[in-house]
């Protein structure tokens, strides 16, 4: 399975919590906490639904949580995924 | 009416309307279609209706969230609240009210509620009857709810004052604008009230035919005709209206447009099938009048509830020739060009009748042509009526027994 991407996290957020006018998903966002995006509690228990519904993953508690930001995120998630076994083995 | 500190009460005044209806977005669209006669009553197009005893209902066509709900709140909010937060934004743009310059805690919020959170609530079980849990949305939990609508105005528009909600089905319009004046003078300078409503999907039609009132003519022309020999029952419609209710010392202060005061209400609930005693709408319109401190002569229209049932229209149009003799009062339902809007439809009646007021002239009941041979009513029908109109009444009534009168006068009725 492909790794997420900063574009995927941003998919997720948008499929989540709606296109706030007021947030700016496309300028630099990996070291900004969720909860200073904007995000509240209800809107993050949804990005943790909808990542588990479109990834192999089962997270824990109460993660994403307000203070985590999305390179965490993308990390974390991409550390549980199935490594993707490539058609150019190693010898 | 005394306020627990024991002086005179507020007196309430609307100063803003939104409109959102199945034959206008907006007051001005819907006043102009609602005079000319225009129908918003069609073959429902969202889902395929032909398996359905009823296939018709006033839809809102062409409604999107673009433009009209803040992208963040729409994957959390029904369509109903979408509604009710584009009405709300229209209402305060009409009274011209920034609730940025006014104290949150003198604004409050008091909708009606019918069917709370529809489609939405569809959606989300159809997720888990077909996926599982774990595709149920986070957002199922505030949506659904009766107070969705008033929570999310209230949140959007900082409106910390007492907010509520009221279920009364299609009475609930008239509670609301009644809760409002009770709350002005008590805190709030200014409430944001009224009702929407959106069930026009497969979950809600189906919770809709269960009440055995749906009509199953295909027609829309003939389908919702209140009052008329060939009435079959009503058809369902979704929107309402939003108005902003302030106390009148506040309204005169800032010079705001007044289209008309609160001037009385009274709810009552109908007796049990086996008890022997009266349906309760003729005792609802006299304390309404009473509460008013009018007597009925005073009265120059009656917005019907206009269920489109035999047996319930007679009840109304008995309690209406009881209180204002037979032809004694102008009557009419404007309600047949929308169907009825439920926790929407008090409401844009209400508003309507404010219209009227405004305007002098009273909109037809449409496709009525055979009026039921002992209604000794004056409906209004064909073309719009031009009257002198300084008080309106309006009534609504409820599935499951609730009845609502409110009473509404054109600025300067009562002395100052």
């Amino acid at each position: 399975m492909a790794q997420l991407t900063m574009d995927d996290v941003r998919q997720i957020l948008l499929a989540s919590a709606g296109d706030d006018e007021d947030i700016d998903l496309h300028r630099a966002i990996d070291e900004v906490a969720f909860g200073d995006l904007g995000y509240d509690s209800l809107a993050l228990l949804e990005v943790q639904s909808q990542l588990q519904r479109r990834y192999p993953v089962k997270l824990p508690d109460g993660w994403p949580a307000p203070d985590t930001t999305p390179v965490e995120l993308l990390r974390h998630v991409n550390a549980l995924l199935p490594v993707e076994v490539s058609g150019a083995a190693t010898h | 009416m005394l306020t627990t500190a024991g002086t005179a009460p507020e007196r309430a005044v609307v100063t803003g309307l939104g409109i959102v209806a199945p034959n206008g977005l907006g007051s001005a669209d819907y006043w102009a279609a609602t005079l000319r006669g225009q129908s918003g009553i069609a073959r429902l197009s969202r889902f395929d209706p032909s398996s359905y005893p009823t296939t018709l209902g006033g839809e809102i066509a062409g409604f999107t969230t673009r433009g009209t709900v803040p992208g963040r709140i729409v994957p959390q909010t029904d369509r109903w609240t979408h509604f009710g937060l584009y009405a709300t934004e229209l209402a305060l743009t009409d009274a011209g009210v920034d609730p940025a310059d006014l104290d949150e805690y003198e604004m409050a919020v008091v909708t009606a509620s019918s069917s709370g959170g529809t489609e939405f609530g569809q959606r989300e079980i159809q997720a888990l009857w077909s996926h599982g849990p774990d595709h149920v949305g986070a957002y199922q939990s505030i949506a659904w709810f009766y107070a969705a609508t008033t929570g999310q105005i209230s949140i959007r528009h900082g409106m910390r004052g007492p907010c509520g909600v009221l279920a009364a089905e299609q009475a609930g319009g008239l509670d609301a604008l009644a809760h409002a004046r009770r709350l002005l003078g008590d805190g709030p300078r200014l409430v944001v009230s009224g009702g929407t409503d959106a069930s026009l999907c497969p979950y809600g039609l189906v919770a809709q035919q269960a009440g055995g009132r749906l009509s199953p003519v295909t027609d829309p022309a003939r389908a919702y005709l209140p009052f008329d020999r060939d009435a079959t029952g009503y058809v369902p419609g979704e929107g309402g209206a939003i108005m902003i209710v302030e106390a009148h010392t506040t309204a005169a202060a800032r010079g705001a447009r007044i289209y008309g005061e609160v001037a009385g209400h009274a709810a009552t609930f109908d007796p049990g099938p086996h008890s022997g005693r009266p349906p309760a709408l003729r005792r609802a319109v006299e304390l309404a009048l009473r509460d008013a401190a009018i007597p009925a002569e005073a009265v120059d229209v009656v917005f019907a509830d206009g269920a489109g049932v035999p047996e319930l229209d007679r009840v109304e149009a008995e309690a209406i020739e009881a209180v204002f003799g037979p032809y004694g009062v102008p009557v009419t339902v404007p309600k047949t060009l929308t169907g009825r809007l439920y926790a929407g439809g008090g409401s844009l009646d209400a508003a309507t009748a404010l219209l009227c007021l405004r305007d002098g002239v009273i909109p037809p009941t449409a496709g009525v042509d055979r009026i039921a041979a002992d209604y000794r009513l004056d409906l209004v029908t064909g073309a719009p009526r031009t009257a002198p109109v300084r008080t309106a009444l309006v009534l609504a009534r409820g599935y499951g027994g609730f009845n609502s009168a409110l009473v509404l006068r054109a600025p300067g009725s009562t002395t100052d």
